[in-house]
């Protein structure tokens, strides 16, 4: 896969770059602010890039508004953000209406090379990956009440919201792709969201009900 | 408008007049008639306000053995007065054109509404104000009567040219008596007549003038015995604000101390293990490694943490509806977050709420035993408003450390916290933050 990394932090910069070659990722170009690294995307057309939010000159939402710019210009390009906080603001603007080819993510899971590296392919295939605590903000701040729904219907709806695949969500609660497929069916019929069996619709209509997106 | 604006002399810049102009140009100026209805007006509200006032009080005052029931008569009494001297504020304002800033309320922190109310009633701005409610009647009395000579005497001797000419011509056998009959006598009455017309304007305009001192000493922002008194609290305030940012910075320096720094040593302790053993013993520098790898994602976790109960970027970048988000994922007890923000605050003030909601949260995580809690934020005016309200089991102390550090920080912007923590529970604290300025 060829990547183009947004990141001002030189240390995190390589350690990103180092950690994508060893995986057997091709990082064609890296910047260190918004403007160098459009440039960059522009120039290569790269399968994904991996941006960092705060950015110079302004430090503080700089990374971010690049990312809109490559999802708005070049929409095949998956996106990927980190960040060292998360905030479901960010993710709301990031993922507006359209939550296909896109990642926010916070930086320590990076930590986790397997994960990480998954939420990479899958946001470069179309996919999304949504941080964790992303999605309990969200719950917070869902304006429908949740309140039906059982605490393992909950976790799967978090799960989806995450973006995870069926087999990946039977594997995080360790139980079978069946039972997962009946959480799901009762979590749509309970919030009254019409079925959707490919993952992206989901993805989407979890994120939409949620106030995201 | 200017303090003491019962001028009625003509406007700066307006083009010279005669003499005579300038002499008259007061008597038919609107500021000298806005004042002759101020005064009339004075016994119509005054009666008014007597009576309720005078009921109010005696009722409050009667109803007190009554298991205290007389309490909170004597707080609508007081809350009634405190509208009441605003109203006549205002109607100074409008009426003389005289701007009377509002004596200071009380802000003592975490205070609850008995205590307040049993404080306003023994308060001097409350007897002051009182005192004027009832003075109203009275005083209003005496100044529509001056008024009422003021103006109805010039014009009366005015008048008496007009009867004596007049009156014969009317009723032909109409007797007009010595003065009206003496020529002389009415052209006395006359002169006399328009002098007392062109002084009635400064009459009236010193009838204004005490109305004026009177209403300032009784309703206004009081003498400077209580300045010295606000200025008094307004120190204590200073250092209480100073203290709590003091202990914050403590605070913070011991939680990085026992917390991520803690974590960091242990991290390099074990990387320092693993490398020493990787030769002779690869599978158990691989388990070190592994704990040393989760000790530094913790230790990740615990500065975001750290950061984010202090000042997270997104509240300068997206302002308090959305950091409040970060704080209510970041609780264990479940929270909703709603929030009506359409125009942000200054960010001091946005910072204060935001510590204010973190510490509240961390409160309820800690002591409350609640299953569930609930944010709201809000914009009533030039006030932010916040509710920060718990299942758990209440009790909670405003005069405890957490709370007391708390009330500090709000009131070091004249705001408002108070906390309803009857044991048992709910906790609801409410929080008023003036965005003014």
């Amino acid at each position: 896969m060829r990547i183009v990394i947004a990141e001002d932090s030189v240390l995190l910069r390589e350690g990103l770059t180092r950690l994508l070659a060893e995986a057997g990722h091709d990082v064609v170009a890296t910047a260190g602010e918004g403007e160098e690294f459009l440039r960059a995307v522009g120039q290569h057309e790269p399968d994904a890039v991996v941006v960092d939010v705060r950015m110079p000159p302004t430090f503080t939402d700089e990374g971010l508004r690049a990312a809109l710019v490559v999802r708005r210009r070049w929409p095949g390009i998956g996106v990927l953000v980190l960040s060292q906080y998360v905030e479901e603001r960010y993710a709301t603007e990031l993922l507006s209406g359209r939550p296909h080819g896109v990642g926010y993510l916070l930086k320590d899971r990076v930590a986790d090379l397997a994960e990480f590296l998954d939420a990479l392919d899958r946001v470069a295939g179309g996919g999304s990956a949504l941080d964790p605590e992303v999605v309990a903000q969200l719950l917070a701040r869902s304006s429908h009440p949740l309140v039906g729904l059982t605490p393992r219907e909950r976790e799967v709806l978090g799960l989806m919201a995450e973006g995870r695949s069926n087999a990946a969500i039977a594997a995080a609660l360790v139980i079978g792709g069946g039972a997962v497929e009946k959480h799901i069916n009762s979590i749509f019929a309970k919030l009254g969201l019409p079925p959707a069996d490919r993952d992206h619709r989901r993805v989407l209509a979890v994120l939409h009900y949620l106030g995201a997106g | 408008m200017a303090d003491s604006g019962v001028a009625s002399g003509p406007a700066a810049g307006a083009p010279p007049a005669s003499a005579l102009g300038r002499a008259v140009r007061p008597v038919v100026s609107g500021r000298t008639w806005l004042a002759v209805i101020h005064l009339l007006t004075g016994p119509f509200i005054g009666v008014v306000a007597f009576a309720f006032f005078v009921t109010a009080a005696a009722a409050g005052v009667a109803l007190l053995p009554v298991a205290l029931v007389g309490v909170p008569v004597l707080g609508v009494t007081v809350w009634a007065c405190r509208r009441f001297a605003a109203f006549e504020r205002a109607r100074f304002a409008v009426m003389l054109g005289v701007r009377m800033p509002a004596p200071r309320r009380d802000l003592s922190p975490g205070v609850s509404w008995w205590r307040r109310t049993w404080r306003a009633l023994g308060s001097l701005v409350t007897l002051r104000q009182f005192g004027y409610a009832l003075l109203r009647l009275p005083l209003g009395l005496v100044q529509f009567a001056l008024v009422i000579v003021v103006w109805s005497l010039p014009l009366a001797l005015l008048g008496m040219p007009v009867l004596g000419w007049l009156l014969p011509r009317l009723w032909a056998g109409a007797d007009t008596g010595p003065v009206l009959g003496d020529r002389a006598g009415l052209a006395a009455a006359a002169a006399l007549g328009l002098l007392l017309l062109l002084a009635a304007p400064q009459l009236t305009r010193a009838l204004a003038v005490a109305d004026i001192a009177i209403a300032r000493y009784l309703i206004g922002p009081g003498s400077s015995a209580d300045m010295t008194a606000r200025i008094g609290e307004l120190e204590r305030s200073r250092a209480r604000v100073v203290g709590a940012a003091e202990a914050e910075r403590r605070r913070i320096e011991r939680d990085l101390h026992d917390g991520a720094q803690q974590r960091l040593v242990s991290l390099a302790m074990d990387l320092g293990r693993a490398k020493a053993r990787f030769t002779d013993d690869p599978e158990g520098a691989r388990a070190i490694i592994d704990q040393a790898h989760a000790e530094a994602k913790e230790a990740l976790v615990e500065l975001r943490n750290l950061v984010r109960g202090v000042h997270p970027p997104v509240l300068a970048d997206r302002g308090l509806d959305a950091a409040l988000s970060g704080l209510a994922a970041l609780s264990p007890v479940p929270v909703t977050v709603r929030a009506d923000l359409p125009v942000r605050a200054a960010p001091s003030v946005e910072a204060i709420a935001y510590f204010v909601v973190a510490e509240a949260l961390t409160n309820i995580a800690k002591h409350a035993r609640a299953t569930r809690a609930e944010v709201s934020a809000e914009r009533r005016g030039d006030v932010l408003h916040i509710v920060i309200r718990d299942d758990g089991i209440g009790g909670a102390d405003p005069r405890g450390q957490g709370l007391s550090g708390l009330a500090d920080r709000v009131t070091g912007v004249d705001g408002k916290l108070s906390v309803h923590s009857p044991a048992g529970g709910p906790t609801v604290i409410e929080v008023d933050l003036p965005c003014g300025s």
